[in-house]
């Protein structure tokens, strides 16, 4: 009888609690697109680059941070209403948009953010030969004149997994090396070798990126992850 | 009747028991609550007061928390907990913020109650005063280092219970304006401070001249070179100095500090007691009695309640008086930084074309180098409180393989011999195995060479130095050096040098800006400074770039202020054993990076400025964000 007793009491509490009265609705749109500059996107290292979203009109405003993938895409799961688009100043390897975008989301939204990167990588090209990434690339200068930026470096970076930028120690990076030779953008080449850790089980393909590093620009613009098989 | 009795009984004692006076009977003062003025008309309470002031000041880095003296790579971590702080890849943005107005308001209160007080000698009550303003400055500086320009409060505010609090809402100060409050207030206190070198642990003439020297030097450099980093800068000046200030700022500098250099605040002088000279410098930091060298130090007393464990966190282990240690491991890059006995630079020499080199002795390979190696270090084969140490990795045998343990001092049955012998130091280096040694060092700047220092029962009272004559040194040289006369910045930077038995002197054509920063960084390691060198010089996100070092670049550019400090290196002696041969029992070395060591640290342009919480900006939506954020 007892027993009894306590399921029923705990299936009522079980019941009474948790009902749709006392809970929020859950955030029910998605903000989502692409990094892009004239439609391609602008892959970038991981949760690295990021912009901020304010929902102006309440009395407590704290930005939302939406990080930029290393695809240069993103997605975020909000609540419907009205919203405002800003860059974190310095965040990027990009020019940003100057004015704040200001849109209104409900349900699905897909939105390509255009800028403007200082520089994009052109024509990347990886090969695997015995033990060894190759890769060749140019380099193209989108932004000139005042604000131009110099290129500091080239880098090719392999990893074992998907996840590839210099910036994660050694999650992101398992070698890296930078182009010897700058002085021609149109044709830099760089190789590096796979290095073997008798504690890692032998995989036969490995994962690579170019990344470019602009003077004073802290964020770097990359190439996508290439899958190298062999 | 009897009833009566009782009625008549009761009517008296209600009658009785109460009298006009009662409301004086009651109103008893409190015994365990001290009232403003019984406070303030007493001039030993004032000091208790004052003396809570003191002990709420900020320090960066401090002996009781030892990791805050050794961050940014200068060390590794010898504690299993800690390993992820090399694992990691860099900072968040709040990191080292603080924003304690609580403190800043008690300090106001207390002046304000002060200046109130009237049954208080007059001299005495301004030299209280003066105290209390030098903590605020201090508190004012120590924000404006880590957060830039904030609100600049100097008197108590109250809360009108209105409903609209905005008019407590302040906004930032530029990051120069706070420089600038640092500086005036030294200027106006050090002349009603009292001028007393061996007052160590209350303000004084000296410490307000020699805040004021570092306050003016830190607020130089960020316009000289903060110009490099246009984006670590905000368009309203809470963050970055015009450049055009920096000349001023400089000129301020070298004042101050000449004038603590030229005996006007007191008899300050370097510390130089002991014979030995690598001995000298290290008990700079814990001889209390007749050191010249301490300015401004926050003090401790065993047995008089104020103690702290810096020694037991840090003591050798093999030998330890508790079964903990050797946390603060230096790094090899830092070792090999002190420079040859001529003044040149050279890498630790463990190998020549390719082959090992063989010592006699485990030490004979950090001879011959800057006495403030030994000083600020427990090299192999040295000692600590007499007691020698016991690092060494293992045994080299003929073939170049190694026989080690992984346990302190583990024997081992070597191939061809009979019998355990040891193969490997009680101290380690052992990879991964906490309170050794491992990156083949321990840690010897402020240990404690008393007996029970160690204990957690008796802890150390080893003083924390906040300001001392040789940093005032180093300022000098930095601030004549950046005003165009590096003839008095070779002499002041001699003064240091000469001390740490270097026997070649500067002359005005050897000094640049990568010495002055090489000599800030072997003399003031492990003092809590280091990092606001990398911040204002804004070399952080050059030092702390993210990328891993590699084995051949670690041994190179020695004293070069950019060099990549992302990751601690690790130099291990072995003993070589091959019974016939003449290097038999002799030692090698090898360079390793320690296999817990996954990550390497990256500055952001973000981190040069901490961040101010949400939490702060909503309640004080005049706050603007730091850069980068």
């Amino acid at each position: 009888m007892k027993t009894k007793f306590y399921i029923f009491i705990c299936s009522a509490l079980l019941l009474v609690t948790s009902c749709s009265l006392d809970n929020f609705d859950e955030p029910d749109a998605m903000f989502s697109g692409n990094i892009v500059y004239n439609g391609e996107a602008i892959p970038v290292a991981r949760n690295q680059v990021r912009f901020q979203l304010w929902q102006p009109g309440y009395a407590l405003t704290a930005p939302i941070d939406v990080a930029i993938a290393q695809d240069g895409s993103y997605s975020s799961r909000l609540f419907t209403g009205d919203y405002k688009l800003s860059f974190v100043p310095g965040q990027g390897p990009f020019r940003t948009p100057s004015d704040t975008l200001y849109f209104e989301l409900s349900g699905e939204r897909a939105m390509d953010i255009e800028v403007t990167p200082y520089h994009m990588i052109r024509n990347p090209q990886f090969s695997y030969a015995a033990g060894t990434v190759n890769a060749s690339c140019s380099v193209e200068q989108i932004i000139t004149g005042a604000d131009a930026r110099v290129v500091e470096r080239v880098t090719l970076v392999i990893n074992r997994t998907l996840f590839v930028d210099v910036n994660s120690g050694d999650e992101g990076s398992l070698a890296q090396v930078d182009a010897a030779d700058l002085s021609d953008l149109d044709n830099l080449n760089m190789s590096v070798e796979i290095p073997t850790d008798p504690k890692k089980p032998d995989q036969n393909y490995i994962f690579a990126r170019i990344g470019v590093k602009m003077v004073g620009i802290e964020d770097m613009i990359y190439t996508q992850v290439q899958k190298l098989e062999f | 009747m009897k009833k009566y009795i009782f009625t008549i009984l009761l009517a008296l004692i209600l009658a009785l028991g109460c009298s006009k006076n009662d409301e004086e009977f009651l109103d008893r003062p409190p015994s365990s609550i001290l009232t403003q003025e019984q406070i303030f008309t007493d001039p030993s309470a004032v000091l208790s007061v004052l003396g809570d002031l003191y002990n709420r000041y900020n320090d960066f880095g401090t002996v009781e928390d030892w990791p805050s003296l050794a961050r940014f790579n200068v060390a590794y971590w010898s504690e299993a907990g800690r390993y992820p702080e090399f694992q990691n890849d860099g900072w968040g943005f709040g990191e080292w913020g603080t924003w304690d107005y609580g403190y800043i308001r008690e300090i106001n209160l207390f002046l304000e109650r002060l200046s109130e007080a009237t049954e208080l000698d007059e001299e005495l009550k301004a030299r209280f005063m003066a105290e209390a303003q030098f903590l605020r400055a201090s508190y004012y500086f120590e924000l404006v280092k880590r957060m830039g320009g904030v609100p600049l409060i100097l008197e108590s505010e109250t809360y009108d219970f209105s409903g609209d609090a905005s008019y407590l809402q302040h906004p930032r100060e530029t990051e120069a304006a706070i420089y600038d409050f640092i500086i005036s207030e030294t200027d106006a206190l050090k002349d009603i401070l009292p001028t007393d070198a061996n007052s160590k642990s209350r303000a004084t003439k000296g410490a307000a001249l020699a805040m004021q020297a570092r306050a003016a030097l830190y607020a130089a450099s960020i316009a000289k070179y903060g110009a490099t980093t246009p984006q670590v800068s905000l368009p309203g000046g809470e963050v970055g100095i015009p450049a055009s200030r920096a000349d001023e700022y400089y000129t301020k500098a070298l004042d101050a500090a000449q004038s603590i250099i030229d005996g006007e605040a007191g008899a300050y002088d370097l510390y130089t007691n002991k014979p030995n000279l690598s001995e000298n410098f290290s008990s700079l930091f814990y001889d209390k009695a007749n050191n010249p060298e301490a300015i401004f130090v926050e003090d401790y007393l065993v047995g008089g309640g104020k103690t702290h464990g810096f020694t037991i966190v840090n003591q050798p282990r093999f030998g330890a008086e508790e079964e903990e240690g050797g946390r603060i491991n230096p790094s090899l890059q830092f070792v090999q930084s002190f420079e040859l006995l001529d003044g040149t630079y050279a890498p630790l020499a463990n190998e020549m074309g390719g082959d090992p080199v063989y010592y006699d002795n485990i030490g004979d390979i950090f001879q011959g180098r800057d006495a403030r190696l030994a000083g600020t270090v427990i090299l192999p084969g040295t000692t600590f409180k007499s007691k020698p140490v016991d690092i060494w990795a293992g045994v080299v045998l003929a073939d170049g393989s190694i026989v080690s343990g992984d346990s302190r001092g583990q024997e081992k049955t070597l191939p061809g011999a009979t019998g355990q012998v040891q193969v490997v130091g009680f101290d380690g280096p052992i990879d991964g195995l906490e309170f050794t040694a491992q990156t083949g060092f321990y840690i010897r700047k402020y240990q404690d060479p008393n007996t029970g220092s160690g204990r957690r029962g008796t802890q150390s009272d080893v003083w924390f130095i906040r300001y001392r004559f040789g940093e005032v040194l180093l300022n000098a040289a930095e601030a004549a050096f950046e005003l165009g006369q590096p003839d008095v910045a070779a002499g002041y930077l001699n003064r240091v040098r000469e001390r740490a038995g270097i026997t070649t002197p500067l002359t005005a054509s050897d000094v640049t800006f990568d010495k002055i920063a090489h000599e800030r960084y072997v003399e003031l390691a492990f003092e809590g400074l280091h990092f606001f060198d990398l911040k204002r010089w804004r070399l952080a996100h050059i030092v702390l770039d993210g990328n891993p070092i590699n084995e051949t670049e670690v041994t190179q550019n020695i004293g070069v202020a950019t060099k990549r400090e992302t990751q601690p290196y690790s130099i291990w002696p072995y003993k070589y054993y091959n019974p016939g041969d003449p290097n038999d029992g002799k030692y090698l070395y090898k360079i390793s990076r320690l296999s817990r060591i996954t990550g390497a640290d990256r500055f952001q342009f973000g981190n040069y400025y901490s961040e101010i919480g949400q939490n702060l900006i909503n309640n004080n939506p005049k706050l603007v964000r730091n850069p980068n954020q």
